[in-house]
């Protein structure tokens, strides 16, 4: 059994924020002991758990899935429970918010613009016909499934926005994960949702928004690579729009 | 959602970077120092060779080629880093960007047709 | 959001990459006055062979060629991303796309001093 009694402190600068009472965020300093196994994320829950029990923020399942404790870490997004304090020493460590979107409490962002655009890409299966229960199951083959299988693994965390230039200087922006969702659909062999997605991938807004920065592909905690799907759909979007859209939406498979 | 124009403009993009990242260095490098420095073949910019060389239907559309491409791809860029540094030009800046590429773009065609003589 | 750009490193090289647009459409622009010198007769196509050899004008090629070299790998570097997956790894894409700027830029050098000798 490794020894738990913390031998090192580490200064933890948290982005502190009460809307009632403060007319700006600041930065509070916390100096957190912490052991070589401790995340950030255990850092943020020491200082609530014993230091200040009013400092927010999001977390859930401590093992990158849930997509709920992303922070921007000395300035790079990141989730707090992948990132170690041990890895951060000797510190001092700046935590904010996610950038590009609006505070709410200390480390807490409003994620509503993203919940709409993730709606408007329709992220659901749109099949050629109603699956009945009792056909059983869709076939894939295993080459069907790696066309969309990265993309299919965006725990909606929302670090890439934050590394996203783009939505920082255009809140419209549908934003990699939405796109990369999109296209998650798009490729799926069972799927022929092309038409339905369309006015949202060709849009300004869509992935016309994107430069190719690549930062998004860098920061994504589950290898998404949404840069991948979003310059993919730029080469579908530029087919559509010379009207070879026949080429891209697929034919129904059998029923 | 209005459907962006953005298609022709990161086509014409793509091909100009793609002819940009293939050529471009060996250009430059060629007719900005190698030619005046004296390093490569001095008389391969002379007049006549060059001439030789617009004149020929290969060469000609090699020069428009990469005079157009250039132009449309790097003035697409500058259009938007512009839009990156904030700049919230519009219209205006995308009329001169494109405005720009377009006219160089014909100039060349009729300075290609015009010196076949 | 402004110097945005400048916090990390990863949009510092971005804006780089996008900087390297201007000295392709500096290039285009130079070989188009090329191009009316040209077709305007040799005193003139003359005037701008003399320009290109100016201190002036070799310093700014030369200041101009490692920002489009970088162009043209950065352009090779992400081309993979427009690739659909599982076609070719993306690695490939990138060092296919560099070997063949190095095989064409040697063609072009050798022919020219082939045509020069």
């Amino acid at each position: 059994m490794s020894d738990t009694t913390p031998t090192r402190r580490i200064t933890l600068e948290v982005q502190s924020y009460h809307p009632e009472t403060d007319s700006a965020p600041h930065l509070q300093r916390w100096d957190v002991p912490f052991t070589d196994d401790m995340s950030l994320l255990q850092g943020l829950q020491h200082i609530k758990d014993h230091l200040d029990g009013s400092l927010s923020f999001r977390w859930s399942c401590r093992m990158a899935i849930c997509g709920s404790c992303g922070f921007m870490v000395n300035g790079t997004p990141q989730l707090g429970c992948q990132v170690f304090l041990r890895d951060l020493a000797p510190g001092p460590v700046r935590v904010e918010p996610l950038a590009h979107f609006p505070v709410l409490r200390d480390l807490v962002v409003d994620q509503g613009s993203f919940l709409d655009k993730l709606e408007a890409v329709r992220p659901w299966l749109v099949p050629a016909h109603p699956q009945p229960l009792g056909a059983g199951p869709q076939r894939q083959t295993p080459q069907q499934m790696a066309q969309y299988q990265p993309y299919a693994q965006c725990i909606n965390c929302l670090l890439c926005y934050a590394a996203c230039p783009q939505v920082g200087l255009n809140p419209g922006f549908a934003g990699p994960a939405a796109l990369a969702l999109l296209h998650r659909w798009n490729a799926d062999s069972r799927d022929v949702g092309w038409a339905a997605r369309r006015d949202v991938a060709n849009a300004e807004e869509g992935v016309w928004g994107c430069t190719l920065v690549g930062d998004c592909s860098t920061v994504c905690p589950k290898g998404v690579d949404p840069a991948h799907a979003i310059n993919q759909n730029k080469v579908h979007s530029a087919a559509d729009y010379l009207g070879l859209g026949r080429l891209l939406a697929r034919r129904a498979p059998p029923p | 959602m209005k459907r962006s124009h953005e298609p022709v403009f990161w086509l014409l993009f793509g091909a100009g970077g793609m002819l940009s990242a293939l050529v471009g260095p060996v250009l430059v490098f060629i007719t900005g120092i190698a030619v005046p420095m004296g390093w490569l073949a001095p008389d391969a910019l002379d007049h006549a060779r060059v001439l030789a060389f617009a004149r020929h239907p290969l060469g000609a559309l090699a020069v428009w080629a990469v005079v157009s491409l250039f132009l449309f791809h790097g003035n697409h860029r500058v259009l938007h880093s512009l839009h990156d540094l904030g700049l919230h030009t519009g219209r205006v800046a995308q009329l001169a960007c494109y405005g720009t590429a377009t006219l160089g773009s014909v100039l060349a065609a009729v300075l290609l047709v015009s010196i076949r003589g | 959001m402004g110097g945005w750009w400048r916090r990390r490193s990863v949009h510092r090289r971005y804006m780089l990459r996008e900087a390297s647009a201007l000295c392709i459409t500096a290039y285009a622009l130079l070989l188009l006055a090329g191009l009316v010198c040209l077709q305007r007769g040799e005193a003139a196509y003359a005037a701008w062979r003399a320009l290109l050899g100016t201190p002036w004008s070799i310093g700014l090629h030369a200041l101009a060629l490692p920002l489009i070299a970088y162009h043209a790998i950065t352009w090779f570097q992400v081309m993979p991303k427009t690739a659909p997956r599982l076609a070719v790894p993306p690695r490939w894409i990138t060092l296919g796309g560099l070997a063949l700027s190095a095989l064409l830029s040697l063609a072009l050098l050798v022919a020219l001093w082939w045509v020069g000798r």
